[in-house]
């Protein structure tokens, strides 16, 4: 089934003085999908999203937000969206029923309804047990909860995610990684900018590379690692000598990489683990007896270096 | 699953909400709330019996009574630090960015800081009120004059309001606001809250006279039926009209500033 995307960009341009925040910003998310936003530091991603989101307006281009243009309609935007910054955007001296009350009767709800969708909430994700404490007290990864719930209350089509794991310890980042998952699973369409390249490629759908305030590369991840090049083969010996009669026993599409201090033969290897075996074979048909012996696929750290780097240079 | 549907809530109804939330502060957080109150009564004590005996008033009048509409004057002005904090931290923490993500109309974020600092502020006021009369101030016009005062006093806290709330959201940083508590406690001191004019050198004492703090405490001082510190009749005479502009001219300048604020930071 085909259906329309639940976010669309085209050609958005954003400038602050002498900086381009956004430069042909373009992007497309399928409904009831996760979608990383991923790039350096300064590279558009938060300015992308507070365009998004209706915070901030652009100076060109259009966007297109659960059916409506944000530009145009944001009031009809903004009841179809849940918004979680980069800061943790809830009161810090209330409690967090008391939060999601108040963000719940700022959305419209009556206060039986607010009472009670706060419930609901905050027995979903678990943070029930602290539902009466200030959230001054909360550890890192509740008050991020806490922060997802408050954008939850409308269950919006779409969820804005701005680097929501940036500064939380390994276990609260899991604990909001499994929120994540669970909400895309209801069938909410998630936009999530990151840094962390593990992050993108545990939680997203698809990815799109961002460099410059422009998205230099969209795909799944398995995608964009396959874009980069081919698996490789790393074969350790014991002896750097041995190095010459490893590249001249195993075959190989192109010269294989030698590297005398590591004492490492680096071999393309396009056909993964077939050519791992005809490799293994090889090296015992010549005797040698490898110290160490790797499949190596691209990390998606590889295809981020690779793609930020290439768009520097040209 | 709870029914969810979004009926168009009011700027006023979701202003009314924002306010609760400060409300809430007070009943979560009892001992900032209070915490002001003391210093506001630290400061009427320490000034009204240290500079007391030494201070004496031009056309004569005991200290505490003259003293006494000047540091309500004075609790107003210096609302506008607790208007500015509120509104910065909220900028700085995200919570403005969410407020303004949500389908809630755009003056109700001004509406709330409006209710919830006029809130504190009445309450301020009532406590130095009962704390002044307690010391030995008095009112000794009718109650009529009275209240006209105390108008007054919110009517300058109401116009100090729309400062606070453009500077906020101007410098989205907590850290600004100590910058204007520096500023604004020339503004307050450099009037005639403590001190008559006319006791000061003369380009100081202009400076102090025409200090629009300087007329709400006068006009408050006249409608209380305190000493006015003021031999000059034509001060005495304009202090009520002035006391009625200033803070306007204020609110006419800063509340669509506010205004512009919140729209810019779309920018």
């Amino acid at each position: 089934m085909s259906q329309s995307p639940s976010l669309q960009a085209v050609g958005l341009h954003k400038r602050y003085g002498d900086v381009t925040a956004l430069d042909d910003f373009s992007l497309d998310c399928a409904p009831g999908s996760i979608h990383g936003l991923l790039g350096p530091n300064g590279a558009g991603k938060s300015t992308a999203v507070r365009a998004l989101t209706t915070l901030i307006d652009v100076d060109s281009g259009t966007a297109r937000v659960a059916g409506y243009a944000v530009r145009t309609e944001s009031r009809r935007v903004r009841e179809r969206i849940g918004l979680v910054g980069q800061g943790t955007a809830v009161d810090d001296i209330l409690g967090g029923t008391q939060n999601l009350v108040m963000f719940g009767r700022l959305f419209g709800l009556s206060k039986t309804q607010a009472v009670s969708r706060a419930g609901e909430l905050m027995a979903a994700f678990d943070l029930i047990e602290a539902a009466d404490r200030p959230v001054s007290g909360y550890s890192g990864g509740m008050r991020r909860r806490l922060d997802i719930c408050a954008s939850l209350i409308l269950s919006p089509a779409v969820l804005f995610l701005d680097e929501p794991t940036t500064g939380l310890d390994p276990r609260g980042r899991n604990e909001v990684w499994r929120t994540i998952r669970r909400i895309a699973a209801d069938g909410t369409t998630v936009l999530l900018t990151t840094q962390y390249l593990d992050e993108a490629d545990q939680l997203a759908d698809s990815i799109s590379v961002m460099k410059a305030g422009h998205v230099v590369r969209t795909g799944t991840p398995v995608e964009l690692k396959k874009q980069l090049g081919s698996d490789r083969i790393v074969v350790t010996v014991s002896d750097a000598a041995d190095l010459p009669r490893v590249t001249a026993s195993v075959h190989s599409h192109s010269t294989p990489e030698i590297d005398s201090a590591a004492r490492t033969v680096t071999i393309e290897a396009p056909s993964g683990t077939a050519a791992l075996l005809a490799t293994v074979r090889a090296l015992d048909e010549a005797g040698i007896e490898p110290e160490d012996l790797v499949l190596r696929r691209p990390t998606l750290d590889e295809v981020f270096l690779a793609l930020t780097s290439q768009e520097a240079t040209s | 699953m709870t029914t969810l549907s979004t009926p168009r809530s009011s700027a006023l109804r979701n202003g009314w909400i924002l306010t609760q939330r400060e409300l809430l502060h007070w009943e979560r957080q009892p001992a900032l709330p209070i915490f002001g109150l003391l210093f506001s009564i630290m400061l009427l004590l320490m000034f009204g019996f240290l500079f007391g005996g030494a201070i004496e008033v031009p056309g004569g009048g005991d200290y505490i009574t003259f003293l006494l509409p000047g540091m309500f004057t004075l609790t107003m002005l210096f609302g506008v630090e607790s208007t500015m904090l509120a509104m910065s931290t909220d900028a700085a923490k995200g919570i403005t960015d969410r407020f303004r993500s949500m389908p809630i109309h755009s003056s109700a974020v001004a509406l709330g800081r409006c209710g919830a600092d006029m809130a504190s502020s009445v309450l301020n006021l009532a406590v130095l009120l009962v704390g002044g009369l307690l010391i030995g101030w008095q009112i000794t016009t009718d109650l009529g004059s009275a209240l006209v005062g105390v108008l007054l006093l919110i009517w300058l806290r109401f116009a100090v309001l729309w400062v606070g709330i453009f500077l906020g959201l101007t410098f989205r940083n907590p850290a600004a606001t100590m910058a204007v508590q520096v500023l604004i406690w020339p503004v307050g001191f450099l009037s005639n809250v403590f001190v008559a004019p006319e006791t000061m050198p003369a380009w100081l004492g202009a400076v102090a006279a025409w200090n629009p703090i300087s007329a709400t405490a006068t006009a408050t001082r006249q409608l209380f039926g305190n000493p006015t510190g003021i031999t000059t009749a034509w001060m005495n005479d304009s202090a009520l009209l002035m006391a009625t502009a200033w803070p306007l001219v204020l609110t006419l300048v800063f509340l669509p500033l506010s205004a512009r604020a919140y729209r810019r930071l779309r920018r």
